[in-house]
């Protein structure tokens, strides 16, 4: 349908209010909503990903750097300015509200400076060499984050409230998705498209790689610190291990599963690799099984890599895309 | 001055492990242009092949209870022994994964290797436990005598001794023998090489087997050294000795071993000297400077990319 993600925000925006409602009355278990919240986490991570992986086709194995860019400042903002915000500002639910939202976009914003960081020494750079320097980065940023004792350093972090709440969660996940599609939809997108496919040739027509290698990787990386932020302040505790390399991969196979460049692909992708590790959690209790298949769902990183290999075998474009021109584009 | 040496000592003695691994990374590269991301785990694998090798190799062998050259039968047995497991597998890896993506974009295949290398960490966390296990001391470790300050361990001259004589090995085996040159002919150029009747499926498996063993070798090098050993261990050797590999040129033999050098001194003399904290963070850094500067690497030739 025409302009769906403007209905898909609306649409959001409707369930978010009930659901809010309904979570506020404390009629959803704790449990699900923690999971449901991680899902939207990880639409935001995915699809953000997806912009610099699957449309530019810059391959970026540091995301989870930019996530904790934006959880830990996220975090720093609320711990060290909220006595602040109270004492200036007294207060309310409008208060917290608004050192949230500033949090937020502290948060957000500081991940994007990361982007255009990590971004301009890299961007010159193709295919493997971009992979193991975006994961330098990623874990130069992570060590870093260890060695600053003011955000906790080595002990992790801690936040005293939490904000997060299904409303908040989806509503920047449907800003997210938005904005993604929208850019792709237009002539940014044409030009993130040329530089995945062919970067001489978009030099050649004289389309500035450069420029859209950038702009992708800042506003992947401006997402992943919103994720972050929204990630820190629910679970109310984070640690420099919780970002590494590893992370990074749980977020790349979301994309690649979902098909790279097919966004409401990824979407379907993040709420699948959300509920696996639970409901491998669960198929791991069955003691009806022998022990070495509990072992291997409780070790969901087996899976995750025989799920990478089985798929780039058989179907590189990802389980969930159906339309022909992605599937030729990446086959 | 005494410490200068020391520190040099131990700084190749690294150095030696992280060349190892990258000359397996950068003959790969030079036959598939592709980075063998899984190579720092069989690297790891190398070492455990050693640890369950070892108690059988003792059934033949004597035993290095009693110290001196007894033993040292025994030792290379460990070693060939290993060197050969992680050979057949790096073979049976290539088969069964890399092979059929021959003709799929980089990206696939990257994505496949990290899939691998996921894979064998993870299953080797399954089946040897994630906590790291003791490597048997197949060797008799003692301070060479008569040297005033410096300490140096027996250990440490095998390592040395052994990589000197794999290199030796590994040149005579690129530059004179037929294979070698089939090798190297894949490197310059593919299509030459299968018009000249250059069985390329081969010759690929050649390479990566002896790039694997090359591996193994080095971890049971240093599981001699340090005895620790666990299946997360070839990570971040993995990394280095790749960042080893770039900073030779990438594709360049005798350029891997002079990056392995290179970063296990470098590594050792900012541990020594300035921090034991960034440790870690030399690798990465030499890599974001010598890709800003010179990408080609040391001894790498600029390759021009042809439209």
């Amino acid at each position: 349908m025409k302009n769906w993600p403007k209905s898909l925000l609306l649409a959001f925006a409707l369930l978010a209010f009930l659901f809010s409602l309904m979570a506020e009355r404390g009629l959803i278990n704790d449990y699900y909503l923690d999971i449901i919240l991680m899902i939207g986490v990880n639409i935001i991570l995915g699809v953000g990903l997806n912009l610099v992986t699957g449309y530019t086709g810059q391959f970026s194995l540091g995301h989870a750097g930019f996530m904790a860019v934006g959880a830990y400042l996220a975090a720093a903002v609320t711990v060290f300015l909220g006595d602040d915000v109270t004492r200036i500002f007294g207060e309310g639910s409008v208060q917290t509200t608004g050192l949230y939202l500033l949090a937020m976009m502290i948060g957000g914003l500081g991940a994007a400076l990361a982007g255009v960081i990590v971004g301009a020494p890299s961007l010159r750079l193709k295919g493997d060499y971009l992979a193991i320097v975006t994961l330098g980065f990623g874990e130069i940023i992570r060590v870093i984050i260890q060695n600053m004792e003011i955000i906790g350093g080595p002990r992790g972090f801690s936040v005293p409230v939490t904000p997060t709440n299904f409303f908040w969660t989806y509503l920047m996940a449907a800003i997210c998705i938005y904005v993604v599609v929208l850019l792709v939809n237009s002539t940014y997108g044409r030009g993130f498209l040329m530089v995945a496919d062919d970067e001489i040739a978009a030099e050649a027509m004289g389309i500035n790689t450069t420029k859209y290698k950038v702009i992708a990787f800042v506003v992947g990386a401006f997402f992943a610190g919103i994720a972050g932020g929204l990630y820190v302040h629910f679970k109310q505790y984070i640690h420099p291990e919780g970002f590494n390399f590893l992370r990074s991969v749980d977020i790349v196979v979301i994309v690649i599963l979902g098909g790279m460049g097919n966004t409401p692909g990824v979407i379907a992708a993040a709420v699948l690799l959300t509920i696996l590790p639970e409901g491998l959690r669960y198929v791991a209790g069955w003691e009806v099984l022998p022990n070495w298949v509990r072992h291997v769902a409780q070790n969901r990183m087996i899976l995750y890599s025989l799920l990478l290999i089985t798929l780039m075998l058989t179907r590189p474009q990802g389980l969930f895309t159906f339309n022909r021109r992605l599937r030729q584009r990446l086959t | 001055m005494a410490e200068f040496i020391q520190q040099l000592i131990n700084g190749l003695a690294l150095g030696s492990i992280y060349a190892l691994i990258a000359l397996g990374y950068t003959m790969v590269y030079g036959v598939l242009r592709f980075i063998n991301f899984a190579h720092g785990d069989v690297y790891m694998i190398g070492a455990f092949a050693g640890f369950y090798l070892a108690p059988w190799v003792w059934t033949i062998f004597p035993e290095p209870q009693e110290a001196g050259w007894q033993a040292v039968p025994g030792a290379v047995a460990v070693l060939l022994g290993s060197m050969a497991i992680c050979a057949l597998l790096g073979m049976a890896i290539e088969w069964l994964v890399y092979r059929p993506l021959r003709n799929r974009p980089r990206l696939t295949v990257l994505i496949t290797a990290i899939g691998v290398s996921l894979f064998l960490e993870n299953t080797g966390q399954l089946f040897f436990g994630a906590e790291p296990k003791f490597f048997p001391d197949i060797m008799p470790d003692r301070a060479i005598e008569g040297l005033g300050d410096l300490i140096v361990m027996i250990n440490q001259v095998v390592v040395l001794g052994v990589t000197f004589a794999l290199l030796v090995a590994l040149r005579f085996v690129v530059m004179k023998t037929k294979i070698g040159t089939a090798m190297r002919a894949l490197s310059f150029n593919p299509l030459a090489a299968q018009l000249m009747g250059i069985n390329t499926s081969v010759v690929i498996s050649f390479t990566f087997a002896i790039g694997s063993a090359l591996a193994a070798a080095a971890g049971v090098l240093q599981a001699i050294n340090y005895p620790s050993i666990d299946p997360l261990m070839g990570i971040l050797p993995g990394i280095k000795a790749f960042v080893a590999a770039v900073l030779g040129g990438i594709g360049n033999i005798p350029g891997a071993a002079l990056g392995g050098f290179i970063i296990g001194v470098l590594e050792t003399f900012v541990v020594g000297y300035i921090s034991p904290m960034y440790r870690d963070a030399i690798a990465f850094a030499v890599l974001i400077l010598i890709l800003l500067f010179k990408p080609s690497g040391l001894l790498g030739k600029v390759e021009r990319e042809k439209v």
